[in-house]
């Protein structure tokens, strides 16, 4: 432990190094636990600052300009392309399925929407649902249907991200499906508003999986009754 | 001022980009980051509407200058763009983690132009032209006096070190020579600074 680049830490998260002394610290800094912990900490304290720093507020016009800057970007991440593309069989699979109604999905998709009613259930909801989405070790798998996309965890658990999906019609509700091969699984229910709707899929997917969504009465149904508005690809 | 804010009103589509945003209001921030490391550009608008005033501040804070401050806020959303997918949130919040490039964009440009100031900024300049909240600048005004009062509460040879180095760029070398003090003094009041104001601020002792 070098206590002397140890002592930069403060400098450091102040901003007050030289340009060599600051590169000097990040070599040393990648390699030094005391220091990463000690940094974060000052770096909540430098954060505050930014708070006590007194000026006068942006133009409206800034956001536009940050907001067009990023448009101008190249796509860095999971390409969207797919959003014209023609549904594949395993979508056909979903609607052939929802001709053979079958029992028992039914009772755990009210019981499930019940259960969303609940605040504390929702909150844990969300917790989880963020979670999953800041796990940097999560897959973005795009939608071959609908606008959006899936998120999944290592773990299997999933968080669906759906764009333009209308708030459910009165008497109708959305239903998430997972889709092993031929086979959908009831994965909850969610209303969807306007906006972004982040529907948190209530099951775990499985790779070569695909998460549906379907417009069902009510409390949901056994088996898909419409054809999908969204769906992913094969995870 | 009831108005929803004109930089909405111009968006190429007013509804959806507005429905979006208070869809999003429930997520965090470090949920958001998550959002746009996968490309949401709705995701960065809602980051941007929660810490865009502060980092704006803080920029202008240190350039004392429109166009410097907004390039500065500009470079850094970028940044949060393109490397959202590095952040780690067990290291710092999001929030943080923003300010903290736009602090490094506006020093490193304060440095450069030679334009740095210390005098603190007339109070009557701030809070003009918002469009925020009433809430969110209670908050912002509550969280600012809080600061503000654990930083009174630092010696004053410290205070001195923080403000300068942090609202006014200087570098330890330059504040070194600027007091006519040894560089390790120097070191020894920011790290005894930044210490007792962490301690201050967790004790929430700063608050009024």
């Amino acid at each position: 432990m070098d206590l002397e680049l140890h002592e930069l830490t403060a400098a450091y998260a102040l901003e007050a190094l030289e340009p060599e002394e600051r590169d000097a610290f990040e070599a040393h800094l990648a390699s030094c636990e005391r220091c990463q912990e000690e940094l974060a900490s000052f770096w909540e304290v430098t954060g505050a600052l930014a708070f006590a720093a007194t000026g006068p507020a942006p133009s409206d016009a800034l956001r536009d300009r940050i907001l067009e800057s990023v448009r101008a970007e190249p796509q860095h991440v999971v390409p969207l392309e797919s959003r014209r593309r023609r549904l594949t069989p395993v979508l056909g699979a979903v609607t052939a399925v929802a001709a053979v109604v079958a029992i028992g999905l039914g009772i755990y998709a009210v019981s499930l929407n019940s259960e969303l009613d609940d605040t504390r259930t929702a909150l844990a909801q969300q917790q989880t649902t963020a979670a999953i989405l800041a796990d940097p070790s999560a897959t973005t798998v795009a939608l071959q249907a609908g606008e959006g996309r899936l998120v999944v965890a290592s773990d299997g658990d999933a968080v669906l991200v759906l764009d333009g999906v209308e708030q459910a019609p009165s008497g109708k509700t959305y239903q998430v499906w997972i889709v092993q091969g031929q086979t959908p699984t009831s994965a909850g229910l969610f209303r969807g508003t306007d906006g972004t709707d982040v529907v948190p899929v209530a099951g775990k997917v499985q790779p070569g999986e695909v998460v549906a969504v379907t417009l069902e009465p009510a409390g949901g149904s056994a088996a898909p009754t419409t054809t999908p508005l969204a769906a992913s690809n094969p995870v | 001022m009831t108005l929803l804010p004109v930089a909405v009103i111009a968006l190429p589509d007013p509804p959806v980009s507005w429905s979006m945003r208070r869809h999003l209001a429930h997520l965090s921030d470090e949920a958001l980051v998550a959002l746009v490391a996968r490309g949401d550009e709705s995701a960065l608008a809602e980051l941007y509407d929660r810490v865009g005033r502060v980092a704006y501040g803080l920029a202008f804070r240190v350039l004392r200058d429109d166009r410097l401050a907004e390039d500065a806020v500009q470079e850094a959303f970028l940044a949060v763009w393109r490397g959202a997918a590095g952040f780690i949130a067990d290291r710092a919040k999001a929030s943080t983690w923003i300010l903290t490039l736009v602090h490094r964009r506006a020093v490193d440009t304060v440095r450069r132009e030679q334009r740095r100031r210390t005098e603190p900024l007339d109070d009557a300049a701030a809070d003009t032209a918002t469009s925020e909240s009433a809430e969110a600048a209670a908050w912002l005004g509550f969280e600012r006096d809080r600061v503000k009062s654990a930083l009174q509460l630092l010696p004053d040879a410290q205070r001195e070190a923080i403000e300068l180095a942090y609202y006014g760029g200087f570098s330890q070398s330059e504040l070194a020579e600027r007091l006519g003090l040894p560089l390790g003094t120097i070191k020894s009041r920011m790290f005894a600074g930044l210490s007792r104001l962490r301690e201050l601020l967790d004790d929430g002792a700063g608050a009024a």
